[in-house]
């Protein structure tokens, strides 16, 4: 059961999540988008969109330094275990607060604004119970785990996080993390749920952040043939009927 | 030099009757989708008055457009590239519904299904936002022949400056329409502002098309266009804005919205202008001297100089010769009497406008004094201030020169003319007190008056051999089989979502077209299922399925009658 969990669950959800952006990108170019509502609804989203995804920011930067470094790394540089739990904490609470106050608000919106909760999809609402319990989780493994230690002390670095790494080395040992508390084991598993259902819901609009606009020209040009196999009117050439070069 | 070519039109205010048949015609093509309710590529408001979305043009309030910084460099008013990064979650400056209006629908319903009775039904207005009852507070033009003008009208931003001299006394005001679409800007800020890039300017005809693939829904650009002519469509998550109807202007044909105006009153034409200069042109430091900065970015089409280095851009020899004849560039290069919407957002809109002389003509007329003599008219636009000051307001940046030379133009015509038409001696020191020869006038007269479908329309059409689509050649009319996906085109993620799901633009193939337009009669290709496919109508009968068909043409139905009766 735990290799199933631990091991095959997790590729079987990186896989799709690779697989189904590039079929999303390649099928669905038109529904790549953020479906802002900001149309309906300004007072509230300019709270509460900010705050989250600020927030989020500064969580998943948390992720990669939490699991992506070694604790040697940190060692190496003569960083105290006590240091960087209290770094750790220092910024991710405030993080993890601005993120589940923001998503709070926004649920609230999209619950009590009429417009907003029409406009919500079925693939919606199912996308934020699920990353909204998976940041509630988070949340509660750093404040009751770490800040207050109920439960007894776990320290991460030493089960989640190698774990974490293995993955990526094709050597995940599946009792390092069935030696976890559960809030990280439900976490974890529920993590990786959404990395599955990623490419399938509005969260791809993350791998739209247009961070070339800070470099190219203000005015775009573009020829009215630059597509290739677009021309005069709107049909996609067929194959067989390609222009002769 | 780096000439480019640029798809222009220039709209005659004077002809304009306020009919929004513009409006309705170009809904009717392009914008009534789910999504799109709210949205009009084309709107007509009566100014003074609020506008569409109310009071765009305060862009104290919208931050539209560009701004000169302390430097004297151009840059966006919204802020620059990181202020639009780190505001990325949420605009502070996007417009809400409210501020365009709620779209609604009547309960009909209610009117078919009703039970004899004695007091009529009432079709109650639903919000097409919500479904439920709305009351109905705002449209797109609600103080329309102004309207509520009392309430509304003073808080027109264009009265800046003015406000305490303009009253709204029903005897003392003035008012005249003012037709909108997108300006096809040489600078266009909506593009500036977009942070995927998928706002781009066609290079070879300058039309401003938003790429629906590369769209992700960022909506700085609707705050960027200082003009509020980009749309947020609320179903797909992406902006949308007047395409110029570039599948129409690709085969030669006028826009939608040109090609209905009931006035005759658009001119569509090509205008040469040098890329290079349009930054410089763009930043010079008095908002006064933009309109001639933006005129002289222009090139001239006659002169040898700029016909080489248009060929060697690579812009074709037709497209000069179409520049030529262009009356976009007569009226604004030759006879200078169109002016811009708006030079102070800094854009280089590329829509210009024939300031109305009807606000002065009227006053005179009420006054009892003859309105077509140039002397009174002459008299009466040095006097009148408040609307020569509003049209500056709108046209120049309230710079009143340039508008009071259009005008007595427009009064020495009127009255040249005059003459002319009942017979008597022209009289050549009418149009040399405004600079011009008699034969200048009588020109300018023919296009403004007379000129025929070809002479306001001059569009060349796309080079063929620039066009791949050539498998066109040997298929049917793709229109076939798309009303039933229309039906339906709510894909897997959301409204349009999904390969094939978004309606194609251009529906009608290149060759049906210009085969229609080469043609005296009616070539099929309307669509069926009662769906009217202006986009493809070029103004020769009516479109199919525009009007129910008559009874004695309807198979079948004769007899039916005769035989009941
Ligand atoms: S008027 Fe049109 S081209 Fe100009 S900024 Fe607005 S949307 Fe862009
Ligand atoms: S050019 Fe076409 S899309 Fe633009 S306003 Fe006119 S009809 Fe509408
Ligand atoms: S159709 Fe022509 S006359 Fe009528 S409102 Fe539009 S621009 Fe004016």
């Amino acid at each position: 059961m735990s290799t199933f969990l631990w091991v095959i669950y997790p590729y079987i959800c990186l896989a799709v999540f690779v697989v189904g952006h590039v079929w999303r990108y390649r099928y669905d170019k038109f529904g790549w988008t953020t479906r802002s509502s900001q149309l309906y609804e300004s007072r509230l989203l300019r709270i509460g969109s900010p705050l989250f995804h600020f927030g989020m920011l500064g969580v998943v930067g948390g992720h990669v330094l939490g699991l992506l470094f070694p604790q040697d790394w940190t060692d190496a540089v003569g960083l105290s275990h006590e240091a960087y739990h209290v770094i750790a904490l220092a910024g991710g609470i405030p993080a993890g607060i601005a993120a589940v106050v923001g998503l709070a608000i926004l649920v609230y919106r999209r619950r009590t604004v009429g417009p907003v909760f029409s406009a919500t999809t079925v693939n919606d609402k199912v996308m934020y119970a699920v990353l909204g319990t998976v940041i509630v989780l988070g949340m509660w493994n750093t404040v009751a785990g770490s800040l207050f230690t109920i439960g007894g002390e776990y320290n991460y670095r030493d089960g989640v996080s190698p774990w974490f790494r293995q993955i990526f080395w094709f050597q995940p040992d599946a009792s390092l993390m069935a030696a976890a508390p559960v809030g990280f084991r439900l976490h974890a598993f529920l993590a990786f749920t959404l990395i599955a259902m990623w490419p399938f819901t509005r969260l791809v609009h993350v791998f739209s952040a247009p961070l070339g606009y800070l470099t190219r020209p203000w005015i775009v040009y573009r020829s009215r043939d630059e597509r290739p196999g677009r021309g005069t009117g709107t049909r996609a050439q067929k194959r067989g009927w390609e222009k002769v070069q | 030099m780096r000439p480019m070519a640029q798809m222009a039109m220039v709209m005659n205010l004077d002809k304009c009757i306020g009919c929004h048949t513009c409006s309705v015609t170009c809904k009717q093509a392009w914008t009534n989708r789910s999504g799109m309710e709210y949205v009009w590529f084309n709107n007509v408001e009566t100014r003074p008055g609020l506008g569409y979305p109310r009071g765009y043009q305060d862009q104290e309030k919208w931050k539209g457009g560009w701004t000169l910084t302390k430097g004297g460099r151009l840059t966006l008013r919204a802020g620059g590239r990181l202020n639009k990064l780190l505001n990325i979650f949420s605009n502070p400056r996007m417009p809400a519904m409210s501020d365009y209006y709620e779209p609604w629908t009547y309960d009909y319903e209610t009117l078919l299904t009703a039970p004899a009775q004695q007091n009529f039904p009432v079709a109650r207005p639903h919000s097409l936002i919500s479904g439920k009852p709305v009351n109905i507070e705002w449209s797109a033009n609600w103080d329309d022949d102004l309207g509520g003008s009392l309430e509304h009208a003073a808080k027109d931003p264009m009265l800046k400056g003015i406000e305490d001299k303009v009253t709204f006394e029903f005897d003392q005001t003035f008012m005249f329409y003012l037709p909108r679409i997108c300006e096809h800007c040489l600078n266009p800020s909506c593009a500036a502002s977009c942070p995927s890039g998928a706002i781009y300017k066609r290079e070879e005809d300058g039309i401003v098309l938003v790429d629906q693939d590369r769209c992700r829904g960022w909506r700085m650009c609707v705050t960027g266009c200082p003009y509020k002519k980009v749309y947020f469509n609320h179903k797909t998550g992406k902006a949308e804005k007047c395409t110029f109807c570039y599948p129409r202007i690709e085969v030669g044909i006028p826009t939608v919205c040109a090609e209905t105006c009931v006035g005759r009153l658009r001119y569509i034409g090509l205008m040469l202008y040098d890329a290079d200069k349009v930054l410089e042109a763009a930043s010079v430091e008095d908002d006064h001297d933009l309109y001639e900065a933006q005129r002289s970015v222009f090139l001239d089409p006659f002169d040898p100089e700029v016909q080489r280095e248009a060929e060697r851009a690579g812009i074709p020899g037709d497209w000069v010769a179409a520049a030529q004849r262009s009356p976009v560039n007569a009226l604004i290069n030759t006879y200078k009497v169109a002016l811009p919407l708006h030079p102070e957002y800094r854009t280089m809109p590329m829509v210009w406008y024939i300031p109305p002389l009807s606000p002065v003509v009227d006053v005179v007329k009420d006054t009892g004094h003859d309105a077509e003599d140039s002397d009174n008219l002459f008299g009466a636009i040095d006097a009148l201030r408040i609307p020569v000051e509003y049209l500056a307001n709108l046209f120049t940046a309230g710079d009143t020169g340039p508008v009071d030379a259009v005008l007595r133009k427009l009064a020495a015509m009127r009255s040249y003319m005059r003459d002319i038409n009942l017979g008597r001696d022209p009289q050549a020191h009418i149009p040399a007190a405004v600079g011009m020869t008699e034969e200048e006038m009588y020109d300018m007269f023919r296009l403004l008056a007379l000129a025929k479908y070809d002479e306001r329309y001059v569009i060349p059409t796309a080079h063929a051999e620039q066009a791949h689509g050539l498998e066109e050649l040997a298929t049917d009319c793709p229109v076939t089989g798309y009303d039933d996906e229309l039906l339906d085109i709510s894909g897997p993620f959301g409204e349009g979502s999904g390969r094939g799901n978004a309606t194609p633009v251009a529906i009608e193939n290149f060759h049906m077209l210009q085969q229609r337009q080469t043609s005296e009669t009616l070539v099929g290709g309307g669509s069926s299922a009662g769906r009217v496919n202006l986009l493809n109508w070029d103004g020769k009968g009516a479109p199919d399925g525009m009007f129910p068909t008559s009874r004695a043409d309807r198979p079948g139905e004769d007899e039916a009658e005769e035989s009941g009766s």
